[in-house]
């Protein structure tokens, strides 16, 4: 697996995992502030795991992979950088899409023939398995409600950017939709420079600190 | 001169940093211990990837191992842990200290979580009900008991 590849992962559960930690706090009862709280907290252990792999191939270290690159070299989804507080049903929307199509990639990853990245993709498997299973219940709340199938129609084509071309036919499958034309990954929308600006700004303001 | 007995005594005197009733041998995270001369190798399999506690479980075995006049070397495997991995020691003591145990074999489906048993550490009832599937650590569920009237904390099956 190539380093490339490695960090789209990383990129992906990082984003996700900030995004998701905006609704600590504010969320629309208790238990999804935990629950969004330590979604957020799983998904960016995920992205360390992620740049750890992916810097030992490139000589560089997790942080360095997660803090110091230019907006233009992240390579993550545009799924994942939208900006989503305070819409719940378009938060639900993009949580259940994501967990279909990463439990997709995690499939494939779980066969790989490098030990290291399928040992990783087993462990995730297993904390993400919690992920699908509140993302699902979710859904089910939510599925007659006009709002969050805007948002379903809205965030579909931006699921499928989160694959590869040969595993989106799976995903259709998984939610039921027919495949459209994706919106691919690098493509960057407007909300991830403020996403960096913000994320980036401790490590910014001391560089080469160690904390 | 060190000895491998000596090693899993020594690291089954490690508190769990967040449940501190449980040590880390009867987590299951100590998958083996290897001694070759003044060299230690501990294989580690940590619970959660986003759990703060890793760093603070390698450290104090390093330490504990020092403290044995040896060298460590703590190796995070890649292999996963489960929550089938907690000893029968370990889940009386979390039962003992307010926490339920693990429920079941790994991987749960959402219908086990929901319908399967799980009683009320506190009174011992299965009138209990999910309440949230996360916790104050990524480890932990919530439940609620209609007994007794008490939330608790279920340790996730993983």
């Amino acid at each position: 697996m190539s380093a490339q590849e490695l960090l789209q992962l990383a990129d992906d559960e990082l984003f996700l995992g900030w995004r998701n930690s905006e609704w600590t706090g504010i969320a629309p009862f208790l238990e999804e502030d935990v629950a969004f709280s330590s979604i957020a907290q799983t998904e960016i252990g995920h992205a360390r795991a992620w740049y750890e792999l992916a810097a030992k191939e490139l000589g560089s270290d997790a942080d360095s992979l997660a803090f110091d690159r230019d907006p233009d070299e992240y390579l993550c989804a545009p799924l994942v950088e939208m900006r989503m507080v305070d819409d719940w049903a378009r938060t639900i929307a993009r949580h259940w899409l994501y967990e279909n199509a990463d439990a997709i990639r995690i499939q494939v990853l779980l066969n790989s023939t490098n030990r290291e990245v399928a040992g990783l993709a087993e462990k995730i498997d297993r904390e993400e398995a919690y992920h699908r299973m509140h993302a699902a219940m979710w859904e089910e709340r939510l599925r007659d409600e006009p709002k969050f199938g805007v948002a379903i129609d809205e965030l579909w084509p931006y699921a499928l950017g989160v694959l590869s071309e040969e595993q989106r036919p799976l995903l259709c499958q998984a939610v039921d939709r027919d495949e459209v034309q994706a919106i691919e990954r690098g493509l960057h929308i407007e909300d991830l420079r403020p996403l960096l600006e913000e994320m980036t700004m401790v490590r910014r303001s001391v560089p080469g600190a160690s904390w | 001169m060190v000895t491998a007995e000596r090693v899993w005594e020594a690291l089954a005197e490690i508190p769990d940093p967040e449940i501190p009733a449980l040590s880390l041998v009867d987590l299951g995270v100590v998958r083996d211990v290897e001694v070759d001369g003044d060299r230690v190798h501990v294989g580690f399999t940590p619970t959660f990837l986003g759990c703060p506690a890793l760093e603070v479980m390698r450290e104090q075995m390093a330490e504990r191992i020092r403290g044995l006049g040896a060298k460590p070397d703590v190796e995070v495997l890649s292999e996963g842990w489960s929550s089938d991995r907690i000893t029968d020691e370990g889940r009386r003591k979390l039962h003992d200290s307010g926490f339920a145990p693990p429920s079941g074999k790994a991987p749960p489906t959402l219908l086990q979580i929901q319908t399967g048993t799980h009683p009320c550490p506190y009174c011992g009832s299965t009138d209990t009900r999910l309440d949230n599937l996360f916790g104050p650590t990524p480890c932990r569920s919530i439940r609620y008991c209609n007994a007794c009237r008490q939330p608790f904390e279920q340790f996730k099956t993983v």
